[in-house]
C-alpha cells in the first residue's frame, strides 16, 4: 500500500511540472493583460525543438535552451498581433496554437520513434535522496521538476514584493495609470508574453526530453488547454499555481490508477475542468466574489497608447 | 523616416476584398517560407494541396463532404461572433448533438420510419448543441464567467463524457472490443450522392441554414440586435435590448448549428457515435478561421467552408503524396488565421510613411 | 528646497481638429499659492492644465519655470521639473493597495520589498499634511476622498511643488471637502504652489488667492480673490450679455405629460444623487435644468428614461408608472433621450448611418415587423432625416464614425425628434458643437415644443437655457434650489442658485 501512495505521489510531482512552468508563463502574461490560448502550440513547438536540439547534441540543457527560445521567439508573434496591431487575442490566440502543433509536427516527422541519446539527468542530493518514502517523492526527480519549483518561487517573490511586480500587475489593471507613472507599458506587455512563452517551452521541453524521452505528434495531449484553466484555477497567484499544478498532476496519474478499480478514467478525467468551472461559479455566486475572482481588469482588451 | 499609424476614416468594399486577398496571399507565402526552411518545395506542396482538393472529381467531392460540417458550424459561429461572444466551444456542441441525436436513433430508431427518424434526429441534436451552447451564456451574464473559458472548459467535458459513454454504457455489444455504440438503424442512416460520401440531405442543410442565419444577421431584427449589443454595448442598453434574452437565443442557434454537424458526421459518414476525435477532425477549431475568412458574415461560410474543407482534404493528400505529416494542415490554418487577423488592421489603419527628418515639435 | 519659486505659461494656444480649446493664454503661478482655474466645461481648463503636466504639446507659446524655458514632453519632465498632477478620474489600480499604486512608477522605490520602505515615508506625509489614509488598504475599499488623498501623497512622494487638481471637489461630499481645502492649505503654507480646475465658485471664494477665469478658450478675467465676489465671478464665466430669446410660439402650456414626485436615486458610487424631488412637465413647455454637473442631473435623467433604477419615489408617464428601470418600456410611453455621452450611448459608431437612424425604434412599425427589419422603410426613413435635419453625410450607407460630432448629434436628434415623442429628454444637446449645429439644434427643440411635445432640457450653457425654456430649474446636490421664468430672472440670480444659495420666493 505504501508503494502505491509513494509512487501516486512520485508521479503526480513530475506531472504536475510541465503545468507549473507553463501555468507559471501564463500568470505572467495574462497579469500584464495579455491572454495566451496558445498555450499548446507552444508546448509543442518546445517539446520538438528540444528533443531536436537534444538530439542533435546529445545535451539536454542545450534542448531545453532551444526550446526557451522558440516559445519566446514564437509568442513575440502573438505579442506582435495583439499588442501592436491590437488584434483579438482570442483569435491570435488559437491561430498560433495550430501555428505551433503544425510547425512541431513539420519538424518533428523524421524523429518519431526515435529514442533520445541522453535525457535529462537526476539531482541526486546525497542524504536526502536516500531518505525513506520522502527521499522518494521530494528528492528523486529530474532537474526540471527543481527548476520548475525554483522558477515558481521566483515568480511569486517578484510578483508579490518587487517594485517589477507591481509595475507587471498595474500594466494588466489599469495600463492608463501606469502610462501617468512613466511605465513604458507597451514594453512590459511584450516581455510578459514572451516569458510566458519561453517557459511553455520549457514546460515542452520537459515533455520530449525528461518525461518521455522521445518525441510524437500530441505529445503535449491537451496539456496546454489545461494551462488556461489552472491559470484561473489558480486566480492568477503563483501560490495557486503550485496547488492547481500538482492537483490536476495528481489526477492525471489517479486516471491509470484507479482504471482497474472500476473508476471511469474519463470522468476522472473531466474533474480539473469541472473544478475549473466549479471554482469560478462560486465566486460568481456573490458581488464580492466576482471581485475577488476578477480576472486582471484589462484582459484581453488592446491597449492604445495615449488614448482618450 | 517615420511611419505613422492613422485610423482609416473610410473604407470601401474593394479595399477589404483587396486587404483579404493580400492576407490570403501574405499567409501563402510565410508559409512558404516555412515549407522551404524545411526543405519541401513550397510550390509544389500548395500546388499538391489544391491539386489535392480541387484538382480531381474525387478531391471535389471530398471537400464538398469536409465543407458541410465547416459551412454548419462556421456560420453558427460566426452569428456568435457577431455578438463579441467568443464562443470556442464548437467542438463540444457538436459532440453532445451527436450524443443526442445517438440517443435518438439508438433507442427510437427501430421503430420509426426514415421520414420521422431523420428530422427527429437533427431535431435532437439541435437541442443538445443548444443546450450545451447556452450554458456559457448563462455563466456570462449570470455569473460574469468569460465565454472563452467556459466554452474550453466546456470542450474537455463533453469530450470526456463522449468517451466514457463509447468504453462504458454504451459500449457496443456488436463491435467486439472497440469503444463504439451500436449501429444507427439503417432508417437514421442518410442517402449519399453516387460515388461520393456527400449526403443531399446536408449539404441542403448546410447551405440553406448558412443563408439563412445570413439574413438573420443583417435582416432580421434579432440580427439588429446582435450586432448592436456587439458593436456597443451601451447604445444596447440605451436602446433597451435584453441581453440576457438575445444572448441566450443567440448561443442556442449557435450551438444547435454544430449539433447538427455533429448529427451530420453520425447520421452520413460514421453511423455509430466513437471517439470524439473521430467524430469531428476538430472542425469546431477549423470553423473558427472558417467563420473569420467570412469575416463573419454566416452567408459568406459557404465559400471559406468550402476553402478550409480544401486544405484539409488537401492536407491529407500531401500526407500520403509528398510525406507531409497530418499537422501540416495546422500550419495552413494557423498561419492563414494570423494574418487575417493581422489584416483586419490595415482595414481600420492606414499607414502613413512620411520620408524625412521628423521635426520635433 | 522649493525647486519651482515661479511658473509662467506665454502664450499658449493649442486647437483640436474641430475646437480652438487654447488661445494665446498667460499664466504665472508663484510659491505658496493656489491658483483657481475657473469656467464652464469646455471653456479649455484641462486642456491647459494637460499641457502643463506634458500630455499635450502645445501649438504654440512657452512654458518658464524660475524664469527658465522648459520643454515638457510628457508626463515624467513634468515630474521632474516638480509638477504633479490629480486627474478628476483617479488614476490609481483599484485592486492594488496604497502602498503599490504610490510605488508604481517610482523611481525611489528599491526594486525588493518596495512597500515595506515606502511604508516609512508615507507616514511622514501623512503626519505633516494631515493626508490620513491605511498605506495597506486596496483602492476600492477606500472612500473618494481617500483616493484622493492617496494622489495627493504620490504627486508629494515625487516631490511635486506645484499640483494641479481637476475638479477635486467633484467627487467629495462636503466635509471631505472641508478636509482637503485644509490639507490644500497646509500644503501652501508649506511653500507648495497649487492650480485648482473648477467651475464652483464658492469654492474658488473659499480656498484660491488668486483665480483666473476662461470661456470658449480665452482668458475672460483675472483678480486677486479679495477683489471679486460671486456675481462678478458669475458674470466672467458666462459672459456678459444674454443673447435674445428664440422666437416661440406664443402658447400657454397644455396638460402635464410627466409627473415626477418624491424622486430618490443613488449614483453608481452608492451615494444619494437625486434627493426627493418633485418636477413636472407639459404640453408645449421646455423645462430647463440649470446647475453644474455632478449635480445629480446625470442620474435623474437616468432615471427617466429608463436606464437607472429609482429608490423610491414616482415618475408618471401620462399617468402611467415607470416603476423600475426599463428602457424599452419609457420608449413605447413616448420618451426619447439625447443621451449626454453621445457617441458612447447615443450611436453604434461601427453600424451605417440608416441602421443608426432607428436605434431604439427598432422594433416599431414601419421599421421591423414581427422578426423582420424593413430596410426598405428605414432608408426612407434616414433619407429623410438626412434632409430635414441637414446632416451633413456623403450618403447614408457610411459607418457613423466617420461623421463630425455636430453631425452626429443632428442624426441623434432628428432620430428621437421625428417620431414625434411625447417627452424629449435632452442631456447637453449643443455640448461641443459648433456655432452653426447649436442654433439649429435649439431650434428644433423649440419646434417640438410648438408642435406639442414637452421637453426636459438638461444643460450647463445658461444662454441656451435662458433663450430655450419657458421654465428653469436650478439643481443642486440632487435638489431644486428654485425654479424661474428667464424673463423674471439674472444670471447672477441663477449663479448663485448653482452654488447652493436659495432664492427667496417672490
Amino acid at each position: 500500500m505504501l508503494d502505491i501512495i509513494v509512487s501516486v505521489l512520485t508521479r503526480t510531482i513530475v506531472a504536475g511540472t510541465p503545468l507549473l512552468l507553463a501555468t507559471l508563463g501564463e500568470i505572467v502574461a495574462e497579469r500584464a493583460g495579455i491572454l495566451n490560448l496558445g498555450i499548446e502550440g507552444l508546448m509543442s513547438t518546445g517539446a520538438v525543438t528540444a528533443f531536436i536540439v537534444t538530439f542533435a547534441t546529445g545535451n539536454p540543457w542545450l534542448g531545453m535552451l532551444a526550446a526557451i527560445l522558440m516559445g519566446t521567439l514564437l509568442s513575440s508573434l502573438h505579442g506582435f498581433v495583439c499588442i501592436s496591431l491590437r488584434a483579438n487575442q482570442v483569435v491570435s490566440g488559437l491561430a498560433l496554437t495550430m501555428l505551433g502543433l503544425g510547425i512541431s509536427g513539420l519538424w518533428g516527422k523524421p524523429y518519431i520513434g526515435r529514442p533520445l541519446p541522453e535525457r535529462m539527468g537526476r539531482l541526486n542530493i546525497p542524504g536526502l535522496s536516500d531518505l525513506p518514502v520522502v527521499g522518494k517523492i521530494l528528492f528523486n526527480h529530474d532537474w526540471y521538476v527543481y527548476l520548475a519549483i525554483v522558477i515558481g518561487i521566483a515568480i511569486w517573490f517578484l510578483v508579490k514584493h518587487t517594485s517589477m511586480g507591481i509595475t507587471l500587475r498595474s500594466v494588466g489593471e489599469n495600463p492608463k495609470a501606469a502610462e501617468s507613472q512613466g511605465i513604458a507599458v507597451i514594453r512590459v506587455k511584450y516581455l510578459a508574453v514572451m516569458t510566458g512563452g519561453g517557459l511553455a517551452g520549457m514546460a515542452g521541453a520537459f515533455l520530449s526530453t525528461a518525461y518521455s524521452g522521445s518525441w510524437n505528434e500530441g505529445i503535449t495531449a491537451g496539456r496546454g488547454w489545461i494551462v488556461v484553466a489552472l491559470t484561473i484555477f489558480a486566480l492568477w497567484r503563483p501560490g495557486g499555481a503550485f496547488l492547481g499544478a500538482y492537483l490536476f498532476g495528481g489526477i492525471f496519474v489517479l486516471q491509470f490508477m484507479l482504471q482497474p478499480l472500476g473508476v471511469s478514467p474519463n470522468l476522472l478525467a473531466m474533474l480539473p475542468y469541472l473544478s475549473t468551472l466549479l471554482v469560478l461559479l462560486i465566486y460568481g455566486l456573490s458581488k464580492s466574489g466576482q471581485r475577488r475572482m476578477s480576472a486582471p481588469a484589462t484582459l484581453g482588451e488592446p491597449y492604445v497608447r495615449g488614448g482618450r | 523616416m517615420q511611419i505613422d499609424l492613422l485610423p482609416r476614416e473610410r473604407s470601401t468594399a474593394t479595399l477589404n476584398l483587396l486587404i483579404l486577398l493580400g492576407s490570403l496571399l501574405a499567409g501563402l507565402l510565410a508559409i512558404s517560407v516555412v515549407f522551404a526552411l524545411n526543405g519541401v518545395n513550397p510550390a509544389l506542396a500548395i500546388f499538391s494541396i489544391f491539386k489535392g482538393s480541387f484538382g480531381s472529381w474525387y478531391g471535389i467531392k471530398e471537400t464538398i463532404t469536409k465543407a458541410i460540417p465547416l459551412i454548419l458550424i462556421g456560420s453558427g459561429l460566426a452569428l456568435a461572433y457577431k455578438a463579441k461572444f467568443w464562443n470556442i466551444g464548437a467542438e463540444s456542441q457538436l459532440l453532445v448533438g451527436a450524443i443526442f441525436s445517438t440517443w435518438v436513433g439508438l433507442n427510437w430508431g427501430p421503430h420509426l420510419p426514415a421520414i420521422v427518424l431523420v428530422p427527429l434526429m437533427f431535431l435532437a441534436a439541435f437541442i443538445g448543441g443548444a443546450l450545451w451552447g447556452m450554458v456559457p451564456a448563462v455563466l456570462k451574464i449570470r455569473f460574469g464567467i468569460n465565454e472563452v473559458i467556459s466554452t474550453l472548459m466546456l470542450n474537455y467535458i463533453a469530450a470526456e463524457f463522449v468517451k466514457f459513454l463509447v468504453v462504458g454504457p454504451w459500449k457496443g455489444a456488436s463491435k467486439g472490443g472497440y469503444p463504439y455504440t451500436d449501429d444507427l438503424p439503417a432508417a437514421a442512416i442518410l442517402n449519399q450522392f453516387p460515388y461520393s460520401r456527400i449526403s443531399p440531405v446536408l449539404l441542403i442543410l448546410a447551405v440553406t441554414g448558412a443563408l439563412i442565419l445570413g439574413w438573420l444577421v443583417y435582416r432580421s431584427r434579432f440580427g439588429y440586435e446582435i450586432r448592436v449589443i456587439g458593436e456597443n454595448t451601451y447604445a444596447a442598453k440605451y436602446s433597451g435590448i435584453n441581453f440576457f434574452r438575445t444572448l441566450v437565443v443567440l448561443m442556442a442557434i449557435s450551438g444547435g448549428m454544430a449539433g447538427l454537424a455533429g448529427a451530420g458526421e453520425l447520421m452520413s459518414i460514421h453511423h455509430y457515435l466513437s471517439y470524439p476525435d473521430s467524430l469531428s477532425a476538430g472542425y469546431g477549431f477549423t470553423a473558427i478561421i472558417v467563420a473569420w475568412l467570412a469575416r463573419l458574415n454566416p452567408a459568406y461560410t459557404i465559400v471559406s467552408g468550402l476553402f478550409f474543407a480544401g486544405i484539409v482534404v488537401g492536407g491529407d493528400a500531401i500526407q500520403i503524396s509528398m510525406g507531409m505529416p497530418a499537422a501540416t494542415v495546422d500550419i495552413f490554418n494557423g498561419m492563414i488565421l494570423v494574418f487575417l487577423i493581422m489584416g483586419d488592421f490595415f482595414i481600420s489603419h492606414r499607414v502613413r510613411i512620411r520620408l524625412g527628418r521628423t521635426v520635433d515639435a | 528646497m522649493n525647486r519651482i519659486l515661479c511658473l509662467e505659461m506665454r502664450g499658449i494656444s493649442k486647437s483640436f481638429v474641430d475646437v480652438k480649446a487654447n488661445r494665446d493664454i498667460n499664466l504665472t503661478i508663484s510659491s505658496g499659492e493656489i491658483l483657481g482655474l475657473l469656467g464652464e466645461n469646455g471653456a479649455g481648463k484641462t486642456t491647459l492644465m494637460n499641457i502643463l503636466y506634458g500630455l499635450y504639446r502645445p501649438d504654440d507659446g512657452e512654458i518658464l519655470v524660475n524664469g527658465e524655458v522648459v520643454k515638457l514632453r510628457n508626463p515624467k519632465d513634468s515630474m521632474r521639473v516638480g509638477i504633479g498632477m490629480i486627474h478628476q478620474h483617479f488614476m490609481l489600480v483599484e485592486k492594488h493597495t496604497v502602498l503599490e499604486n504610490i510605488a508604481l512608477g517610482y523611481d525611489e522605490a528599491p526594486f525588493f520589498f518596495p512597500q515595506r520602505t515606502l511604508r516609512k515615508r508615507i507616514w511622514e506625509l501623512s503626519a505633516q499634511y494631515g493626508l490620513d489614509v491605511d498605506p495597506d488598504k486596496p483602492i476600492w475599499e477606500l472612500s473618494a476622498g481617500e483616493q484622493q488623498r492617496v494622489e495627493i501623497i504620490k504627486a508629494l512622494s515625487r516631490k511635486a511643488d506645484l499640483l494641479i487638481m481637476d475638479e477635486p471637489t467633484s467627487v467629495l461630499t462636503p466635509q471631505e471637502t472641508e478636509e482637503l481645502f485644509d490639507i490644500l492649505r497646509k500644503m501652501s503654507s508649506g511653500g507648495h504652489s497649487v492650480i485648482l480646475i473648477s467651475h464652483k465658485l464658492e469654492e474658488i471664494l473659499n480656498i484660491c488667492n488668486r483665480v483666473m477665469v476662461l470661456r470658449k478658450g480665452l482668458l475672460t478675467g483675472e483678480a486677486r480673490i479679495e477683489e471679486v465676489d460671486k456675481g462678478k465671478l458669475a458674470v466672467m464665466m458666462i459672459g456678459r450679455q444674454i443673447a435674445a430669446a428664440y422666437p416661440k410660439a406664443d402658447i400657454n402650456p397644455g396638460d402635464v405629460v410627466l409627473e415626477v414626485t418624491g424622486l430618490d436615486v443613488d449614483s453608481d458610487r452608492g451615494l444619494p444623487a437625486v434627493r426627493h424631488l418633485s418636477l413636472q412637465v407639459h404640453r408645449h413647455e421646455i423645462l430647463g435644468i440649470a446647475g453644474v454637473s455632478g449635480n445629480g442631473q446625470q442620474e435623474l435623467v437616468e432615471t427617466i428614461t429608463g436606464l437607472r433604477q429609482p429608490l423610491s419615489g414616482s415618475i408618471l408617464m401620462k399617468g402611467v408608472p415607470l416603476d423600475h428601470a426599463d428602457a424599452r418600456k419609457a420608449h413605447t410611453l413616448g420618451i426619447t433621450h439625447v443621451p449626454e455621452e453621445r457617441i458612447k450611448y447615443g450611436i453604434v459608431p461601427n453600424l451605417l448611418l440608416y441602421e443608426n437612424s432607428v436605434l431604439k425604434r427598432h422594433r416599431d412599425a414601419p421599421f421591423s415587423s414581427w422578426i423582420q427589419m424593413n430596410y426598405g422603410a428605414i432608408k426612407d426613413h434616414a433619407g429623410k432625416l438626412v434632409d430635414s435635419f441637414q446632416v451633413d453625410t456623403p450618403s447614408i450607407n457610411v459607418r457613423v464614425k466617420n461623421l463630425s460630432g455636430g453631425n452626429i448629434q443632428k442624426l441623434i436628434l432628428g432620430r428621437e425628434i421625428s417620431g414625434g415623442p411625447e417627452l424629449l429628454v435632452a442631456a447637453h444637446p449643443t455640448y461641443g458643437l459648433d456655432v452653426g449645429a447649436t442654433e439649429y439644434i435649439r431650434k428644433q427643440i423649440i419646434e417640438l415644443r410648438d408642435s406639442g411635445g414637452a421637453v426636459l432640457l438638461i444643460s450647463e450653457d445658461l444662454d441656451e437655457l435662458f433663450m430655450v425654456c419657458d421654465r428653469i430649474a436650478v439643481m443642486f446636490e440632487g435638489r431644486f434650489m428654485g425654479q424661474v421664468t428667464p424673463e423674471s430672472c439674472t444670471v447672477e440670480e441663477i449663479g448663485l442658485m448653482m452654488t447652493g444659495s436659495t432664492i427667496q420666493e417672490e
